[in-house]
C-alpha cells in the first residue's frame, strides 16, 4: 500500500532522496531549494541514510564535488536554484561530457538580475543545451515521482547522462499538498544499485577522467553525447512504464489533457499546467474545445511526438516562463515551432512570455490566451507571434 | 630508514610516466614524480589536476602519464572535485561497496593560478571541511600555460605579459601572496613549503608526511619555469638551490600549527644571486634600478625574519 502524506515540493524531493539513499550529496543553500539540503542533512545527522553530506562553500563546488564523487563510483545528488545553477554552469557541461549520471533537483527561480527569488524558468533555460536530461514537474507528486525515476534513466548504459528534475519555486516547492509515497523497500528495489562500469575508486582498473580533448576526438565525443540524449527518450518511456506498474501513475514524454479533439491548445510546463487544466475544464463546459500539452521531458526534446500531437489543432499558444531576449521568442516556443515545421505540421502558433520573476498567472490570464487563439482560428491573422501575458501596461 | 634517493628511484617505479609533454627544464614533472613516489607501493591514489600546464601536458586524449586514477574537471575546482571523490570513498568504504581492501589516497596538483587565485575558494572549502587529502601547489609564479601572465604568486617586479616591465611601470608592482600562511590559518594538521633540492629529500619527506597525515594537508612547492622565468633549461636545479640559499623560498613545515624551519642556510646569499640568472628580473639590473633590488632584498629579509619569529613561538 502506498503511503498518503501531505508534503511540500521540497519535502517531496528530499523524501525521494532519502529513499534513494545516495552515496554523496553535495549542496549549497539558495532560495527556494534550500530546504532540500536542510531536510537531507537532518536525515544524515539522524543516521537515516548512508550518505556523506558535503556542505560545500559554493554551487560551483557542489557540482565539482558531485562530479568527483560520481566519477569515483558513487551516486551523487544535489539541489539548487537560479544563480546557484548559473554558478554551476561551467561544471554542468563538464558533468554531462564526462557522462556522469548525477541527479540534480532544480527548484526553478528567476536568474538575476536584478535579484529576484521567485519562480520563472530562466535558470533551467540557461542550461537547456548542456546535455542534461530535463524533466519538468507540475506538482509535488510529479517532482517526487520524477526523482524516483531519475537514476534508472540517467544510469542506463545507453544513456549515462546527468539529469535534473525541475519544479516551480514556491508555487510547488513550498506549497503543501497531498502526495502518495512509495514504500521504502519498493523504492530501493525500483531504483536498484548503481554499478558503474569504470570508476576512479576501482584500484584494479585505474582510469583517467577529463582529458585535454583536441581536434582529433572532441567532435566524436560530442556526437556520442548527442546519441546518448537520443537514446534517453526510449529509456524514459521504458522506466515510466515500470513506474506505472508499481504505482499506477502514468507518465510519458508529455501529458495530453483533452488534446486529442481540441481546436485550441496551450503548450506549457510545470505548475502552470495545473491552472491551464482548470481553465480547459471551464471552457469545455462552455462548449469551447480547449486542450493542453504539458511538456514533461524537455530534454531530450520530443520534437516528432509533439508535432504529431499538435497536428490536428487549429491554433496553438506556447507559454514560456523565461524570455530568451532574442527578439524572436522563448525557448519552448522555438523548439515547438521548429519541431512542427520539420515534421510538416503547419498550425498557427503564438508565443507568450509569462510569469517572469514570479508574476502570478491566474486562470483569467490563461483564459485570455484561449480567447486569442479562438480569434486566430476565425481571422487567420497573427499580428505578433511573440507576446507577453500578464505584463503590466504602462500606467498614465 | 634514512632517505636514499637512489634506493627510492630503484625500488619505487615511477607512477608518473615518461612521454608527457612538459617542457625541458620545467620544475613541475620531477615534483609530481617524486611526490607520487612517496606513496606506499600498495596504496592506490586518486589524483586530481587543476587545468594548467601539468594537466594539458600529461593527459591528452587518448594518452595519460598517470598510472593511478586521475581526474581533471576545470581550472578552479581541483579542491572540490577531489573532495567529492574523497567523500565517495568514505561513503562507499563505510557501506562495503569498494571492490578491494587497502588504502586510497587523494592528491591534487594545481599551479599557482589554479591555487592562489581562481581555485582559492575551492581549496579553502576542501581544507576547512577536513577531507583526507593533499593539495599540492606547484608554484611557478605566473599563468604559464596561457603565456606568462601575472598571478598573485608572481614576485614583485617580475616582468610578465600582463605586468610587463615598461618605461613607466617596471614590472609587477605588488608583493607575492603568502599562500602557505593562509593554509596555516585553516588550522589543518599539515602545511609545508618545499622544492626539489638536495636529492629531493625535503620534498619526499614532506610529501610522505602530507599523504600519511590524517586529514587535509597542503604542500607549496616552488616549480621554476624556464619559459616564464627565462633561465637555461639545464639550470633548473641551480635555480632551486639559489631560491633556498637566498631564503627567497624558505623550506618549512607547520605541524598542528607549530612552525619548524627545515633548512637554515649557514651563509644566506644575497638575492641578486637568485634574480640574476632570470630574464624576468633583467630590468632590475639596469643602472638606476638598484632600489628595486634593495626593496626585493628587504622583503625577503623581513619574510625570513617573520618565519624565524614564528618558529620561536
Amino acid at each position: 500500500m502506498s503511503i498518503r502524506e501531505r508534503l511540500s515540493g521540497n519535502e517531496a524531493a528530499a523524501t525521494a532522496m532519502k529513499q534513494i539513499n545516495p552515496d554523496v550529496v553535495a549542496a549549497f543553500p539558495i532560495t527556494p531549494s534550500t530546504e532540500i539540503p536542510q531536510y537531507f542533512s537532518t536525515f544524515v545527522a539522524n543516521g537515516v541514510v548512508d550518505t556523506e553530506f558535503v556542505a560545500v562553500e559554493s554551487e560551483h563546488s557542489a557540482m565539482s564535488a558531485c562530479i568527483g564523487a560520481e566519477a569515483a563510483g558513487a551516486r551523487a545528488m544535489t539541489a539548487t536554484s537560479a544563480n546557484g545553477l548559473s554558478l554551476m554552469w561551467e561544471m554542468i557541461y563538464i558533468a554531462s561530457s564526462l557522462r556522469l549520471p548525477i541527479v540534480l533537483s532544480l527548484v526553478n527561480r528567476a536568474v538575476s538580475g536584478p535579484l529576484n527569488i521567485h519562480c520563472d524558468h530562466s535558470d533551467a533555460m540557461g542550461v537547456r543545451d548542456s546535455g542534461w536530461i530535463m524533466l519538468f514537474s507540475e506538482t509535488n507528486q510529479e517532482a517526487y515521482d520524477n526523482t524516483l525515476m531519475a537514476h534508472r534513466i540517467a544510469e542506463h548504459k545507453d544513456v549515462m547522462l546527468p539529469l535534473m528534475i525541475c519544479q516551480d519555486g514556491f508555487i510547488t516547492s513550498h506549497a503543501i499538498e497531498n502526495i502518495e509515497l512509495v514504500e521504502d523497500d519498493k523504492v530501493k528495489e525500483f531504483v536498484g544499485e548503481y554499478k558503474p562500469e569504470h570508476y576512479l575508486l576501482n584500484k584494479n582498473e585505474p582510469i583517467a577522467v577529463g582529458p585535454l580533448d583536441l581536434q582529433a576526438y572532441l567532435f566524436e565525443h560530442k556526437a556520442q553525447q548527442a546519441e546518448a540524449m537520443k537514446n534517453a527518450k526510449q529509456v524514459i518511456l521504458d522506466v515510466s512504464k515500470d513506474f506505472e506498474k508499481m504505482t499506477g501513475r502514468k507518465y510519458g514524454l508529455f501529458e495530453e489533457y483533452k488534446l486529442d479533439d481540441c481546436e485550441v491548445a496551450i503548450v506549457c510546463m510545470n505548475s502552470t499546467a495545473g491552472t491551464t487544466k482548470f481553465v480547459v475544464d471551464n471552457l469545455r463546459n462552455q462548449g469551447i474545445k480547449a486542450g493542453l500539452l504539458k511538456v514533461r521531458v524537455f530534454r531530450p526534446f520530443p520534437a516528432e511526438e509533439i508535432a504529431k500531437a499538435l497536428s490536428h489543432v487549429k491554433a496553438v499558444a506556447i507559454l514560456d516562463k523565461a524570455d530568451s531576449l532574442n527578439a524572436a521568442g522563448g525557448a519552448l516556443f522555438e523548439d515547438t515551432v521548429s519541431a512542427m515545421y520539420v515534421n510538416n505540421v503547419h498550425v498557427p502558433a503564438i508565443n507568450y512570455i509569462y510569469g517572469i520573476g514570479g508574476r502570478d498567472t491566474k486562470a483569467d490570464d490563461i483564459e485570455s490566451v484561449y480567447k486569442d487563439l479562438l480569434e486566430i482560428t476565425q481571422t487567420g491573422n497573427i499580428e505578433n507571434p511573440y507576446r507577453y501575458l500578464g505584463l503590466r501596461k504602462e500606467e498614465n | 630508514m634514512a632517505y636514499n634517493v637512489k634506493e627510492i628511484v630503484a625500488n619505487k617505479p615511477s607512477r608518473f610516466t615518461a612521454g608527457h609533454r612538459m617542457c625541458a627544464g620545467c620544475g613541475a614533472p620531477p615534483i609530481a614524480r617524486h611526490i607520487m613516489r612517496a606513496l606506499k607501493p600498495e596504496d592506490h591514489a586518486v589524483v586530481a589536476n587543476a587545468t594548467g600546464c601539468m594537466e594539458v601536458s600529461t593527459f591528452i586524449y587518448p594518452y595519460t602519464a598517470w598510472t593511478d586514477s586521475f581526474i581533471h574537471t576545470a581550472f578552479e575546482c581541483a579542491g572540490a572535485t577531489l573532495a567529492g571523490a574523497e567523500a565517495a570513498y568514505v561513503s562507499m568504504k563505510k557501506q562495503g561497496k569498494l571492490p578491494q581492501d587497502g588504502e586510497t589516497k587523494f592528491i591534487a596538483f594545481g599551479g599557482d593560478g589554479g591555487t592562489y587565485d581562481i581555485g582559492l575558494q575551492s581549496l579553502s572549502g576542501a581544507m576547512e571541511r577536513g577531507h583526507d587529502m593533499v593539495y599540492v601547489c606547484y608554484d611557478n609564479g605566473a599563468y604559464m600555460n596561457t603565456g606568462i601572465q601575472r598571478s598573485s604568486a608572481t614576485p614583485k617586479f617580475a616582468d610578465t605579459t600582463t605586468s610587463p616591465a615598461g618605461k613607466v611601470i617596471p614590472g609587477k608592482m605588488q608583493s607575492r601572496k603568502d599562500l602557505a600562511k593562509i593554509m596555516v590559518g585553516h588550522h589543518i594538521p599539515y602545511v609545508a613549503q618545499t622544492l626539489g633540492y638536495m636529492n629531493f629529500k625535503d620534498l619526499y619527506e614532506k610529501a610522505e608526511k602530507a599523504i600519511y597525515t590524517k586529514g587535509p594537508a597542503f604542500l607549496n612547492v616552488l616549480a621554476p619555469c624556464p619559459r616564464g622565468w627565462g633561465y637555461a633549461t639545464d639550470d633548473l636545479m641551480k635555480i632551486n638551490k639559489l631560491a633556498v640559499e637566498t631564503c627567497y623560498w624558505p623550506l618549512y613545515e607547520v605541524i598542528d600549527g607549530v612552525y619548524h624551519i627545515s633548512y637554515k642556510p649557514a651563509n644566506k646569499l644575497p638575492i641578486e644571486e637568485f634574480l640574476k640568472p632570470q630574464k624576468r628580473f633583467k630590468h632590475m639590473f639596469k643602472p638606476g634600478n638598484e632600489w628595486m633590488i634593495e626593496e626585493f632584498q628587504k622583503e625577503v629579509d623581513s619574510r625570513w625574519q617573520e618565519l624565524l619569529n614564528l618558529e620561536g613561538i
